[in-house]
């Protein structure tokens, strides 16, 4: 282990699941609830052992299901403690229930998802069908790029949640296997600068000795209206937090996440790519590649679908000539759910960019490069007045 | 536990909540409040306790509370139980209040691992029989010939047709360090067992009966006189379970005929002569089991 004084950080060889347990230890949480579920195993594994080493004080609890892992977080945060989760895949759907709950009661409550592809068919391998199918939870979403993103986006949904305005549960996805599994060298802050940006919670939405309250209440046709617009107006401060957070992050720690959306070589790009998770840092290596050969690419790295970045695309995502999404997901019946997210963004009037969807890497599919460049020259297909169909798939072995 | 009843507060720590007249339940949470204290934290599900207390913007407990998801009432408390820890709240009390369907079916997985885990939490079952708070429909604690609207009595019908589950032995079967039945028509029974329970830490379970005027189908007044018919015929009993042993805090010398009981609710009013003695010999089946385990 590599210490750095001058970043207060050591550098550390880490499995993306390592990485997001360290960011946890440093956020030091009161209580964890956890049930074991494939690619999301290894963090809890991690989480049981710093535990049980004393690394901070904390109540490990050995739940029988998911269900009961959010349920076992929420009973915690109501009483006002600090609390971590984290499932995959199938283990996400059986909490479906619970995650409503903690959202509607509006618990900042810190979850883990490794993306993993919902059955039937099975699969253990990742796409983001898991989470998007939680969209309209009530939960902040990001998805990260990489180990080092997992953690330092751990840290941060810790504050996100936690702040007043937004009090509201963050699931931080990270790709299973591609980014669960694989190793990396990543830096892991001190506990001092984590505590500087991190203050322990303070929050009034708790049960009290000293002001007895009743939580997760019913509400009537009388009220229940008003709750909702609470919960969307949290969302649109999020919006706000979750660049101030990203801001406050990168002057104690050097890193830059970019909020919600980060723009990459998108100055003069006229054929640009949305992407979410990690395949955003191969997209990186082919955006680089195609520069050099004199194409002007770009890259939408989309960290959160919730609160979407809608402003953004409506200010700048339609400057390019074309723009292709690539969804890791599917709605059926429909197309991709980043696809129909981004469309609805861009719908301005006068709006004149071109779009194409795109499908690839579903249940573990590989996206490579030279898929990735078929995309971007579709785009220029697209933008040159060629036939292009809207909706493709990548990768598809037979149609 | 001997309690002073004389000196126990007048204070009610649930008042003014919109249950029918005659409820068990109320009665049930009412008693356990008595004892426990404003310390307590409550923990409900979805179920009739909760649906006649919290609408936004009242709240009939005087106590913290809170409502989770149906089957979440376990997982939940352990939660809440493992934060009250952490915060080193030592002289609270973390207690569950569900009924039957909240408890022995949909609620049972994270009960079990509650109990299993021995968390530090009272739950409270209060038994009405069926699922009350969504309009009467049969639970798996249902009784054998019971009317309810997913049991019904038609030509090819008579009631409920499964024999309950028993939660007592379920719970027990945890090696949880106390378990206890116990019935809202006696109340210095189930008084002395949440006194007894507070004392105890880890995981404790009270599974009570709470007779329901509006799902059985008798007049209000007449809640406690069912709830005493059910122990006196021997289809309801009160128990103990601790140290490993089971012990009976009453035993009726000579059980009373159950057409006592059953005649004058509405739910068994389509059953027989013949039904009866069909339910007489579960009751002697149940008895038997139950005297094995006892220690004599």
């Amino acid at each position: 282990m590599l210490r750095n004084e001058e970043t207060r950080s050591s550098r550390q060889f880490l499995s993306g699941n390592e990485a997001a347990a360290e960011g946890v230890r440093l956020c030091r949480p009161q209580v964890i609830a956890a049930y074991p579920i494939t690619p999301q195993t290894t963090l809890t594994e991690k989480l049981s052992q710093v535990v049980a080493d004393g690394a901070f004080p904390c109540k490990y609890l050995l739940v029988e299901s998911e269900h009961s892992a959010m349920a076992g977080v929420m009973g915690a945060a109501m009483m006002g403690s600090r609390v971590f989760t984290a499932t995959s895949s199938q283990g996400l759907l059986y909490m479906c229930e619970m995650l409503s709950y903690a959202s509607g009661s509006r618990f900042p409550i810190v979850l883990a998802n490794a993306n993993r592809g919902t059955a039937t068919p099975w699969s253990i391998f990742g796409d983001h069908r898991d989470s998007v199918a939680m969209r309209d939870s009530g939960w902040i979403q990001f998805y990260v790029e990489s180990g080092q993103e997992a953690l330092d986006t751990i840290i941060q949904a810790y504050r996100i949640a936690e702040h007043p305005e937004v009090s509201t549960p963050v699931m931080v996805n990270i790709d299973g296997f591609t980014l669960t599994h694989t190793y990396d060298p990543v830096s892991v802050p001190d506990q001092e600068t984590v505590d500087a940006f991190l203050p322990p919670l303070k929050t009034t939405n708790r049960l009290s000795l000293e002001n007895p309250k009743n939580l997760c209440f019913n509400i009537g046709p009388d009220f229940h209206m008003e709750s909702r617009y609470q919960e969307q107006k949290a969302f649109r401060s999020a919006e706000k937090v979750i660049a101030q957070a990203d801001g406050e992050f990168t002057a104690l720690f050097g890193r830059q996440h970019h909020g919600m959306v980060e723009r990459y070589r998108c100055e003069d790009a006229e054929y640009v790519l949305a992407v979410m998770g990690s395949v955003a840092g191969t997209t990186r290596v082919v955006v680089d590649k195609l520069r050099a050969e004199g194409k002007k690419v770009g890259l939408i790295k989309v960290r959160c679908l919730r609160p979407f970045p809608s402003a953004f695309f409506a200010a700048s995502g339609g400057s390019c000539k074309a723009l292709g999404v690539l969804d890791r997901n599917i709605s059926f019946g429909y197309e991709g759910a980043l696809y129909t997210e981004t469309k609805a963004a861009l719908y301005r009037p006068g709006a004149t960019v071109r779009t194409l969807g795109f499908i690839a890497g579903l249940g573990g599919r590989d996206i490579s490069k030279a898929d990735l460049e078929l995309m971007y020259e579709k785009l220029e297909n697209l933008a040159a007045g060629k036939p292009e169909e809207e909706h493709q798939y990548i990768g598809l072995r037979w149609s | 536990m001997a309690i002073d009843y004389k000196n126990l507060s007048d204070r009610e720590l649930i008042y003014g909540q919109k249950s029918c007249p005659g409820c068990g339940a109320t009665i049930a949470v009412r008693l356990a409040l008595k004892i426990l204290g404003e310390r307590t934290f409550v923990c409900l599900p979805a179920c009739c306790v909760s649906a006649t207390t919290n609408v936004y913007p009242e709240t009939s407990f005087f106590v913290n509370n809170v409502v989770t998801a149906f089957p979440a009432t376990g997982s939940t408390l352990a939660g809440m139980a493992a934060a009250a820890e952490m915060q080193g709240l030592e002289d609270v009390v973390i207690l569950g209040v569900a009924g039957d369907g909240g408890t022995a079916d949909i609620g049972l997985q994270a009960l079990s691992g509650l109990c299993e885990r021995n968390d530090n939490v009272i739950y409270l079952c209060y038994d009405n029989e069926a699922y009350m708070n969504t309009g009467i429909q049969r639970s798996s604690s249902t009784p054998w010939g019971a009317w309810t609207t997913t049991s019904p009595v038609g030509g090819t019908a008579k009631g409920e047709t499964k024999i309950r589950k028993n939660l007592f032995d379920i719970i027990a079967a945890h090696r949880v360090p106390y378990c206890a039945t116990a019935s809202t028509s006696y109340p210095r029974d189930f008084m002395e067992k949440i006194a007894k329970a507070k004392n105890i830490r880890g995981a404790r379970f009270i599974h009570i009966q709470a007779p329901c005027p509006t799902g059985w189908g008798y007049p209000a007044e007449k809640t406690i006189e069912y709830g005493r018919l059910a122990v006196e015929s021997g289809l309801w009993y009160l128990a103990e379970y601790e140290n490993g042993e089971v012990k009976l805090n009453l035993h009726p010398p000579k059980f009373k005929p159950v057409e006592f009981y059953l005649k004058g609710q509405h739910r068994f009013r389509h059953l027989t002569e013949e039904d009866y003695k069909v339910i007489e010999d579960q009751r002697d089946q149940e008895w038997a089991l139950l005297e094995k385990k006892i220690k004599s």
